[in-house]
């Protein structure tokens, strides 16, 4: 506890430096108790169409009304079919999108209907319009929240519970997280981008090693990586057990944000960016966790289990569970392998793939898009596997559609789909039958996640291209 | 919400880690627009075959363990995905408390929501509690008193004072919140003259 209290008078006192989750924490403080628990006030929040209808439902019993609705946009992203999505099947999936434009419409809420080119995955749609900014808090009720962190926000998922509460104070009830500084050094080698990245730190720090901290994410490596590769590391930061990821705001992110819909306006932009500018951790900023990575020690990676922190190079092996230094962890490889239906000391190379899905909030922006083209382009996929290919949002397939890159990916093969989720989750119909193979470019490996029984190896969308036309597990590195 | 003083009864032991929130309750029970119903579906796949059918040999479809209150679980319970669902279902199924070494953040939070007590304890006593939980030993959780009792065992654990007082009183954290809508106020005025584009109101 005492400990605490010195952590909250650091955060609190305008002295001493500050990282940049210290700078938004204590810029957001309504006001804090003494145990430290502190009520936060939130700038911008998300919501979708199966999180929230149980909060509007709520406020309703209470007669509460929503505090300041043009702080929230809504999108309806995880049950939509991603296919003849004018009539959806589910009569329970219908009921929620429809719930949900019902419930904003009620409160005022800015909706993007499924009809609407901006509809699409709600983490993909905030940086799209600008609603994400740098020095902002955002919250929605969903995990992956953490993806805007990629622009120096400070975001995280809640529960339905905190979403009520968000809607009726615009605050929410936290308690400071620890800081964490994960630093990745020097060029990417070749075959290597943030997916790797990500996977390779989940790996090395396991699905609790981020438990009750924020991760920043510094170094040479992050810093050279585009918005979009910077919202694929920031994205996983739960896989790793944190509340949130950050990234130093910088022109890069500036560049991005400039002239779209929700981004300030040109009255008060210069404003804007000088604060964004104040931001970046001091250099004397005091970490509770510190970890160096040198960029040239991390591979492609493939998960061949059931969590996310199973991960290996592509060029590695299936692990044995008898090299598992606990009796905790061999019985966990055991139960994975078993899932997974696969033997110790497999070539990841020799996994053989019945279906590809690249999207999800991970991987389903313009740049994954251009890069699959690239690869697959004049060439087939394998005859035995099925391919299908999600865009983000509406305005990300709009692009593509453009730059031609649908009918590079149709001619290889792949299924050409509407915005949404999709088979990341399987809330809709989009899912693996039990036994099935999946490369997939999304977050979550875990059992029954895309489908019961089905089976997960998650990768970056260059693997899952060059994986789609072998019809195996493949390193992009030896694909010509 | 429902208040949480003390509670008495066996424990179901779990002893898998990183148990996630999908495994608690599978997606296609996210669909409801409700809270409630969701226990007969808690740990759907664990607990049902591929055609609907009790897998006989699941701790929670066992006897006595079919009416635990308690969970004692492995390391890093309730990682994943943010749907607040997993709680409710274990709420429904009557799962008051769950024991593990750690949660994740966002579970942990929801717990406390639903009236649901989440304890974190050492590995040792983690081993000891799943060895008497699996023997069927009477466990005694004492929110006051901060401590678990089962057996030759006796645990103190540590709890946040405000997490602690809401649980014992089932206070709603909305009602507290709204008690402080004149600061509130007063910070958005501020903000307005300081960052006038967060509030360029879309």
């Amino acid at each position: 506890m005492l400990k605490l209290k010195a952590k909250l008078s650091s955060i609190l006192s305008n002295q001493g430096p500050k990282t940049l989750f210290d700078k938004i924490w204590s810029e957001h403080l309504v006001g804090q108790r003494e145990d430290g628990t502190s009520l936060l006030y939130i700038d911008r929040h998300l919501v979708h169409e199966v999180t929230s209808p149980q909060a509007f439902e709520g406020l309703k019993i209470s007669n509460r009304p929503v505090h300041r609705p043009e702080a929230t946009i809504a999108v309806a992203d995880h049950n939509v079919p991603t296919i003849n999505r004018q009539n959806i099947e589910d009569p329970q999936s219908k009921i929620q999108v429809e719930t949900l434009a019902k419930n904003t419409k009620e409160h005022g809420i800015q909706y993007f209907d499924l009809m609407d080119q901006r509809q699409g995955i709600v983490h993909i749609i905030g940086p799209e319009q600008g609603i994400t900014q740098p020095g902002m808090t955002i919250v929605c009720g969903d995990s992956h929240t953490s993806t805007h962190g990629a622009f120096g926000a400070l975001a995280f998922g809640i529960g339905t519970s905190e979403v009520e509460h968000v809607l009726a104070t615009q605050t929410i009830v936290q308690n400071p997280a620890k800081n964490m500084r994960i630093s990745v050094n020097g060029d990417l080698p070749f075959g290597v981008n943030s997916k790797d990245l990500i996977l390779y730190i989940i790996g090395k720090i396991g699905t609790a090693g981020g438990t009750g901290h924020v991760i920043e994410y510094a170094g040479s490596s992050i810093m050279g990586l585009s918005m979009e590769g910077r919202m694929t590391i920031c994205n996983m930061s739960i896989e790793a057990g944190a509340r949130a990821g950050l990234i130093s705001p910088d022109q890069t992110t500036f560049n991005y944000i400039q002239g779209r819909p929700y981004a300030p306006g040109a009255d008060h932009w210069d404003q804007a960016v000088e604060y964004w500018s104040s931001l970046p951790s001091d250099n004397d900023a005091n970490y509770d966790h510190e970890i160096v990575i040198d960029s040239s020690e991390i591979d492609p990676m493939v998960t061949w289990g059931t969590s996310p922190e199973d991960v290996v190079s592509v060029k590695g092996l299936v692990p044995n569970p008898s090299s598992a230094q606990t009796e905790n962890k061999k019985k966990s490889i055991e139960r994975s392998l078993e899932y997974m239906g696969l033997k110790p000391g497999t070539k990841i190379t020799d996994i053989k793939l019945d279906k590809i899905f690249i999207g999800s909030c991970t991987n389903g922006r313009i740049e994954d898009l251009r890069k699959v083209a690239s690869i697959v382009k004049n060439k087939k996929i394998a005859s035995h596997v099925q391919a299908m290919i999600v865009p983000g949002s509406g305005l990300v397939k709009k692009q593509a559609e453009e730059e031609g890159i649908d009918i590079i990916l149709k001619d290889a093969g792949f299924e050409w789909r509407e915005a949404g989720c999709s088979m990341c989750l399987g809330m809709n119909p989009d899912q693996l039958k039990p036994g099935e193979r999946c490369a997939s470019t999304s977050n979550r490996n875990f059992e029954g996640r895309q489908g019961r029984g089905g089976r997960t190896h998650l990768m970056s969308p260059e693997l899952a291209a060059a994986s789609a036309i072998t019809g195996n597990i493949s390193d992009i590195r030896d694909f010509t | 919400m429902d208040k949480f003083n003390s509670l008495k009864g066996i424990a179901a032991p779990l002893p898998i880690v990183n148990i996630d929130t999908d495994m608690i309750i599978p997606k296609q029970f996210l669909k409801t627009i409700k809270r409630t119903g969701l226990g007969v579906s808690l740990f759907y796949e664990m607990r049902y075959d591929n055609d609907g059918n009790i897998i006989k040999d699941f701790v929670l479809n066992t006897s006595p363990f079919d009416q635990s209150k308690i969970l004692v679980a492995g390391d890093n319970f309730g990682c994943g995905s943010s749907r607040e669902h997993a709680p409710w279902s274990l709420k429904d199924f009557g799962i008051k408390c769950v024991i593990s070494t750690s949660f994740a953040d966002i579970f942990y939070n929801n717990c406390f929501q639903n009236g649901i007590l989440p304890i974190v304890v050492s590995p040792e006593q983690l081993d000891q509690l799943m060895m008497a939980a699996t023997n069927q030993v009477e466990f005694s959780i004492d929110l006051p008193e901060q401590t678990i009792k089962a057996g030759n065992h006796s645990i103190n654990f540590e709890i946040e004072e405000f997490r602690k007082d809401r649980l014992l009183q089932g206070l709603d954290d909305i009602g507290i919140t709204l008690g402080y809508q004149d600061k509130i106020s007063a910070y958005e005025e501020d903000k307005k003259n300081k960052k006038p584009w967060l509030f360029k109101d879309n």
